[in-house]
């Protein structure tokens, strides 16, 4: 059974057909991309993957359930997590807040306990306390726990963002442009811990990048979209000799 | 981080000590009639203001929705906990504190009623759908028998006597407090991560799996809980209630209090309530051109101080005692060590 699956996935906004017919599979612990020129749709899958969108028609189904009509936060409960393409972190929080907001669902205490202090409150604040900062670590991150997330220079933003949707212990991770704005030396790091995040989490990565050597470099299998239209899939190799694909990137 | 849970618990040790301290000096001087009824009358009075203003502080500053409906509230509670009271047949000293809990909970009722439709919209949308149910609940409240009309309720009974003048201060004093201290730790528990988050990136917010909706109609409903509350103790305290009381000045109001304290800051809430409480009560030759003081204020805090007096930042004593003594031991361990 695949991990996610999408079955003839369409959506119109009045009448411009964002998407046609859309048909994607993703196997567990896969490292997948999406690639396609500007405004071919790419961001739109996300949104539709992640419920902000409704299709207009076709099939979504995470390990067999359909996710169609959920709304975005059980989506994410039931195993989506992802990164925006214009980086939306809470940037008045600290960023070990920021990490423990997506810990919120994982957590018991109610809210009872929490005003009134009760020890299930202390216990637990611990726990995710410690828990947060052990994320950090994966990206190095962990002296700046204590500041706000609006001062960390760009790059560590856009890795924020990455180990905010990892702490929703997601099965499938959907990263937008994750490599926007970051220099090659940046985009390298990147690759890295990319690979490395699918083999410690064991999930699979769904990636939207428009920089090629980082896609060619980690993906498994790519998926090119234009004007909404799924136009070629199969591994990098193949989607670099696909005519079709260089006619929707360079124009015939 | 025991370090840290051990110097909260120290922290909070403190607080509760000051605020304690606090009402001892107060209810002494009350007591032995230092502080005249007038007085009294005032701080009581502040310290309801301070409830609405901490709570309104949540859905405006902590949730970041703007509402110009929370006099609304306070009329439902005021009216709730005055009927009970007057109607009930019980002691005054038993119903009074039950007349509160059923006020807080007739506002939360209204809370969810008008929550769950008006939450839909933001920004100033919402603002003005909140501002329309405050004057549909004072309409209603004038044309209402229960409610006696535009003539409001009168000779509701005060715990407070000219032989015993503290009882009606000690309720709003615990209340106030109760109310800050609750608003602290929500604030800074789970679910107050989950409403800050909502204010910071709503989107974002629900994709990291926060149910935006249920968070959102909660810490609304929480604020018009508190809200009632102070509506009752108000009712108990002036004596006299009419829908005029609770009209869309009122609301607009509390808002100033929250906004010049800073959205998002108790103890700005807290210090903006007392002073906007005491002030104009100094004033009185003055009331007429209260509002248009109110409205210069308001215009030159937004000038120089967008985000009000404070804020988001808390004034914590603790926290300054701490530095005090940081400061204190190594200055006398410079001293040692230069005289050695």
């Amino acid at each position: 059974m695949h991990l996610l699956l999408t079955k003839d996935l369409s959506i119109e906004f009045g009448g411009l057909q964002a998407l046609k017919d859309l048909h994607i599979e993703i196997n567990n612990r896969e490292i997948v991309g999406l690639i396609g020129p500007n405004g071919a749709g790419k961001t739109t899958v996300f949104n539709l993957l992640t419920g902000v969108y409704l299709p207009t028609s076709g099939a979504m189904r995470l390990e067999g359930n359909s996710i169609i009509g959920k709304k975005p936060f059980e989506i994410n409960r039931s195993g989506i997590a992802r990164t925006f393409q214009n980086i939306r972190l809470f940037k008045n929080m600290t960023v070990a807040d920021n990490i423990k907001v997506s810990m919120h669902q994982n957590m018991k205490y109610n809210t009872f306990s929490a005003m009134f202090r009760l020890p299930s409150y202390w216990k637990e604040e611990k726990k995710v306390d410690i828990k947060a900062r052990e994320f950090l670590e994966i990206f190095g991150m962990e002296d700046k726990a204590d500041q706000l997330a609006c001062n960390l220079p760009y790059g560590q933003q856009r890795k924020l963002e990455i180990l905010r949707a990892l702490a929703t212990k997601p099965k499938i991770l959907l990263l937008d442009e994750p490599a926007a704005g970051m220099n090659p030396t940046e985009t390298q790091e990147l690759m890295e811990v990319i690979r490395r995040i699918r083999d410690q989490f064991n999930i699979a990565i769904l990636l939207i990048e428009h920089d090629m050597s980082l896609v060619m470099n980690i993906c498994e299998r790519l998926y090119v979209l234009d004007y909404g239209h799924l136009i070629a899939q199969g591994t990098p190799e193949e989607i670099r000799t696909n005519p079709q694909v260089i006619s929707a990137y360079l124009g015939s | 981080m025991g370090y840290l849970k051990k110097k909260t618990g120290v922290y909070y040790l403190i607080n509760a000590v000051l605020v304690f301290l606090l009402f001892f000096v107060l209810l002494n001087l009350i007591n032995n009639r230092i502080i005249n009824r007038t007085s009294t009358q005032i701080l009581t009075l502040i310290c309801i203001n301070i409830i609405l203003a901490v709570s309104l502080n949540l859905v405006t500053g902590v949730l970041g929705q703007l509402v110009l409906g929370h006099a609304g509230f306070m009329l439902v509670g005021a009216y709730t906990s005055a009927l009970f009271t007057m109607n009930i047949g019980l002691d005054l000293k038993i119903a009074f504190p039950i007349s509160l809990v059923l006020a807080g909970l007739m506002a939360a009722v209204f809370g969810v009623i008008i929550g769950i439709p008006a939450l839909r919209l933001k920004g100033d949308y919402l603002a003005i759908i909140t501002l329309g149910f405050g004057e549909i609940i004072r309409v209603i409240a004038n044309n209402l028998k229960i409610t006696n009309g535009a003539m409001g309720l009168s000779g509701i009974k005060s715990l407070s006597t000219t032989k015993n003048p503290s009882p009606m201060f000690i309720y709003a004093y615990a209340l106030a407090a109760l109310t800050v201290f609750l608003m602290f730790t929500f604030g800074r528990s789970r679910h107050g991560r989950a409403v800050i988050a909502i204010r910071e990136d709503e989107i974002a917010a629900e994709s990291m799996g926060i149910n935006t909706t249920y968070y959102k109609l909660f810490t609304f409903v929480l604020a018009a809980f508190f809200a009632g509350v102070a509506g009752g103790v108000f009712a108990h305290q002036i004596g006299v209630i009419d829908p005029s009381k609770f009209d869309f000045n009122r609301s607009v109001e509390i808002l100033i209090m929250v906004v010049l304290g800073g959205m998002g800051s108790i103890t700005g809430s807290v210090i903006s309530a007392t002073v906007l409480t005491w002030l104009p009560e100094q004033l009185r030759e003055f009331s007429k051109y209260r509002l248009l003081v109110y409205s210069i204020i308001l215009i030159l805090v937004m000038l120089f101080k967008p985000s009000g007096l404070l804020g988001r930042y808390e004034i914590s004593i603790p926290k300054f005692l701490d530095k005090l003594f940081a400061r204190i031991t190594k200055k006398t361990a410079k001293t040692k060590t230069g005289g050695a």
